[in-house]
């Protein structure tokens, strides 16, 4: 039997994976599980975003891992780094969910959907595509990225397991 | 630290009396911690991010804003609505209506009950929103409450205080996360000197 390497990912963190290891982050939320892919070098990247924007920041230390504004171009840096192109990447991404809902609201509240946005927004700038997504919602996912195969992986409590 | 612990034993004190009294047996609460702990070690302390749990989730608003927590998982819930509702709980993940109202209405009361009595020892305005129940992982949960935390670090401030019912073990716990902003008035208004 084949060891599969799994890879974990953690909050508010970022990682890359080759040679069929496996991208792995657990209980996401409100966050984003944004994964870039490279289908020729077999080349996978993912982050666990949990702030849209770098601009809210008030940290001494930026963990450029956690905002989707600074997270994406450095993933694409990481990738690079093993020798991937841009315009070779496609994306995929889950969660981004609400888990709560209250009357009236607070942009806090409303942060699921605003990291999507921003991740959106930040592909966009790198005119990199969104393939797929599972997004939004009220529950919690738990993703995968298999970097042989590009397969995304979300297991959720309410729907098991589905990929995209 | 002190001053922190003291205000998860004001708090959860007065939420065990009042889970006690609903369940008519004894409720006993561990002494609360307090530590600054990474986004994933939160999580940890109620199985790990991908442990399914019940939570009672409600934002605090007023002089000393911040996110409350109560949660229990899946066995002591099915415990306490055997107990209260007086017939046997789904054996699977799904709960009736009834049990969702059922839990849903318990941690209202406690956290309340939590509430009302940190804000009468402090003489800080304290209101809860209307709680919120989810039955899902503890990661996509909680997450919610380190938002505030999480613009200015990858740490958050927990105070954990953990019901034990007889000898049984970890029966719930009570997470509050006070924003930081608000640990000044917390401070202040408990007369400790900044």
């Amino acid at each position: 039997m084949i060891e599969v390497v799994l890879i974990k990912v953690g909050m508010a963190d970022l990682n890359i994976a080759e040679n069929g290891a496996l991208l792995r982050t657990t209980g996401l939320g409100s966050c984003v599980g944004l994964t870039l892919y490279d289908t020729q070098l077999k080349l996978a990247g993912m982050a666990h975003i949990m702030l849209p924007t770098s601009e809210i920041a008030r940290e001494g230390q930026l963990n450029i891992a956690k905002y989707a504004d600074t997270a994406v171009p450095e993933l694409i840096e990481r990738l690079k780094n093993k020798g991937s192109v841009v315009s070779r990447l496609v994306a995929k991404m889950a969660g981004g969910a609400q888990m709560f809902a209250f009357a009236g609201g607070s942009d806090t509240m409303r942060i699921g959907p605003r990291n999507v946005e921003a991740t959106k927004l930040a592909l966009t700038q790198f005119g990199i595509p969104l393939i797929a997504e599972d997004t939004g919602g009220n529950y919690g996912r738990t993703v995968e990225l298999d970097s042989q195969t590009g397969i995304f992986n979300i297991r959720s409590v309410q729907f098991g397991v589905k990929e995209i | 630290m002190d001053v922190l612990r003291e205000v998860g034993n004001i708090g959860a004190g007065n939420a065990a009396t009042a889970l006690s009294l609903l369940l008519d047996k004894p409720v006993d609460m561990a002494v609360p911690t307090v530590s600054l702990l990474p986004f994933e070690a939160i999580a940890e302390r109620v199985g790990g991010t991908e442990a399914v749990v019940i939570a009672i989730f409600l934002r605090v608003e007023g002089d000393a804003p911040g996110n409350m927590f109560f949660i229990i998982n899946r066995e002591p819930a099915r415990r306490i609505l055997q107990g209260l509702l007086g017939f046997e709980a789904a054996e699977n993940d799904d709960y009736s209506e009834l049990e969702l109202s059922a839990l849903s209405e318990i941690g209202n009361i406690l956290a309340g009950s939590y509430l009302s009595s940190l804000a009468d020892f402090t003489g800080l305005h304290m209101s809860p929103t209307v709680p919120s129940l989810a039955v899902d992982m503890a990661g996509a949960i909680l997450s919610y409450g380190m938002l505030q935390f999480g613009t200015m670090g990858d740490d958050a401030l927990l105070i954990d205080t953990t019901f034990l019912e007889g000898q049984q073990e970890a029966e719930g716990h009570f997470f509050l996360i006070p924003d930081p902003e608000s640990f000044d008035k917390l401070f202040r208004a408990l007369g400790v000197p900044i």
